[in-house]
């Protein structure tokens, strides 16, 4: 073929298209992503609107709830106390030695403490939840509704936001506030236990400025932003489900998707919620000293 | 061809009008402009080729698909005006067998056809496993399956299950979503002697999708015909035959022929002229 034109695969040429064109073509393509996104949000947000209507009218059965609580409490203690643990020693480990350093070993607890109980006990265990429990979310109703059973429960008259959706948000919303005072126990018993055992950081002064600096607010706070790390979770990890594209590869995508898309929702609430609670800390007790030495 | 004693001496009163009916997902128009009314204790065979919209019909009929166009009036009421409540108390009216029997994998045999039960009566625990037993019973399967899981069971078997649940509540229509499809010929036939005692046992008006000819012509006492909308001249009505199954066979549209027939014709080269076929 003598044609300077380009060829597409099957081998037919095609005419040159001009730079405009490409220009139009790329702003097609930015409008198209910006229209699915907003699609996604105003699908997400009626989603979320539907769920909260029927969690204030009508709460769900013993029946449905109950193995939700189990799946997502019960069943996840043991990797959110592990990962708590581990934590707490290993911020132990990367601590000490630079505290060491200027000889203030014993106010390792303090910093510890303070970012155990504040950020990485809620963070963590959320992280692990979205993991365990966002995902495998997604992964069953993604497999409901492709195989029809969101369907048929539509068809048997019974709303599927208020039988699939409400009971695993309420375990959730229920249930991270307790993981997350297990994931912060177990990590101020294991950052303890290294640093005192391990690291030989004499026992007193260590508790001691840990009690002195972590109050009840800092254990408040974590507690509280794990509530809405939960909310998040349930909520894009059921949305995810119940917008499966067909197909086994449908599934996979919504339950990859359910973990990034709840992973990116927890730090980013952790941020705001961060920043609004440490606003109404200075509000409620201007004088009151933030640093901890 | 069935014959429908239960009719005979009652006046012809339409159980569902579908009118104007449009379903586009995207820029792909599914459904155009489909008007069908159907009658109490009529049974309908929905034919037509894969991805003619089928099972979008059948789904839009129970409200599972909202319409881009037009509506379906079921009773008399006009289903997409209803609210949540009214919804579901015209659904519970329907009995639904899909097309993979869409069991409950979590549930059991049992609690899957004592669902509808469970959700929408306050009858006793004892009473509910009478009444599931029986159902199982009319469908052809043992006491034993009623602790199994969907799972467990062989395609034939879940299509039973589903049917005894789609009959649980007693329904005034069911909608059948390709009853036999993916279904040995002996378990096919099966599946139609049930559909045709059901019928027989129930005073049902049934509508059933499939585009297996032998089951249309065994159920049925009317076959309606959809094409693809993709492949219409404009302005041509996509419902391309609407009458009693005795007289499809001397029907003179060729696509009619085509299909009941079970002939590719000139498909294939058509669809390669359409690089590929887009509706296919």
């Amino acid at each position: 073929m003598s044609t300077d034109a380009p060829l597409t695969s099957r081998g037919r040429s095609m005419p040159r298209r001009s730079l405009l064109d490409g220009m139009v073509d790329q702003v097609a393509d930015a409008g198209a992503l910006i229209l699915d996104v907003l699609t996604e949000v105003g699908n997400f947000s009626i989603f979320a609107a539907q769920m909260f209507s029927w969690l204030t009218t009508r709460l769900p059965r013993r029946g449905t709830l109950l193995p939700s609580l189990y799946q997502i409490g019960v069943l996840s203690l043991p990797v959110v106390a592990l990962t708590g643990t581990f934590i707490g020693m290993v911020l132990a480990v990367q601590s000490f030695a630079q505290f060491r350093m200027l000889n203030m070993e014993t106010r390792m607890g303090a910093v510890i403490n303070m970012s155990l109980v504040r950020e990485l006990g809620p963070v963590l265990a959320a992280t692990m939840l979205a993991g365990r429990v966002g995902s495998a979310m997604a992964a069953e109703l993604g497999t409901m509704r492709v195989t029809e059973q969101i369907d048929a429960l539509s068809a048997m008259g019974a709303n599927p936001i208020h039988y699939l959706v409400v009971p695993r948000f309420l375990a959730c919303l229920l249930l991270i506030p307790a993981l997350t005072i297990v994931a912060d126990f177990m990590g101020v018993v294991g950052a303890g236990v290294y640093s005192i055992h391990f690291l030989g950081v004499d026992s007193h002064h260590y508790w001691e400025n840990s009690r002195r600096f972590v109050g009840n607010f800092d254990l408040f706070v974590g507690v509280f932003k794990s509530l809405f790390f939960g909310a998040a979770i349930a909520l894009i990890g059921c949305h995810r489900g119940f917008h499966c594209d067909p197909g086994a590869e449908g599934v996979g995508r919504a339950a990859t998707k359910a973990f990034v898309l709840s992973f990116v929702a927890i730090l980013l609430l952790d941020l705001l919620l961060g920043i609004v609670l440490d606003a109404i800390y200075y509000g409620i007790w201007p004088n009151r000293p933030s640093a901890l030495f | 061809m069935v014959d429908a004693p239960y009719k005979s001496g009652l006046p012809k009163t339409p159980i569902l009008r579908i009118e104007g009916l449009g379903v586009r997902f995207g820029t792909s128009q599914v459904l155009r402009d489909i008007n069908l009314t159907v009658d109490r204790g009529e049974t309908v065979a929905v034919i037509g080729e894969s991805g003619c919209g089928k099972t979008v019909l059948l789904k839009t009929i129970i409200a599972l698909l909202r319409p881009t166009e037009g509506t379906v009036y079921f009773d008399g009421r006009d289903l997409f005006s209803l609210n949540e409540k009214q919804l579901t108390a015209e659904r519970i009216r329907y009995g639904f067998l899909f097309q993979l029997a869409a069991l409950f994998d979590s549930m059991s045999v049992a609690e899957n056809i004592a669902f509808p039960l469970r959700q929408h009566t306050r009858r006793g625990e004892r009473e509910i496993q009478e009444i599931v037993l029986e159902r199982l019973t009319e469908v052809g399967l043992a006491r034993q399956v009623l602790s199994r899981k969907p799972a467990e069971l062989s395609g034939g078997m879940r299509k039973r299950v589903g049917l005894a649940r789609a009959l649980v509540l007693d329904p005034e229509i069911l909608l059948y979503d390709e009853p036999t499809t993916g279904l040995d010929p002996i378990m096919s036939d099966v599946i139609n002697e049930l559909m045709v005692s059901t019928r027989r046992r129930h005073p049902v008006t049934s509508i059933l999708v499939t585009h297996d000819m032998r089951t249309a012509r065994k159920v049925a006492d009317r076959i309606v015909m959809l094409f693809p909308s993709g492949r219409l001249e404009p302005g041509e009505p996509q419902i391309i035959f609407d009458g009693p199954t005795r007289v499809i066979d001397s029907t003179a549209d060729r696509r009619v022929q085509q299909f009941i027939l079970g002939e590719a014709g000139d498909r294939l080269v058509e669809m390669r002229q359409n690089n590929g076929g887009s509706n296919r």
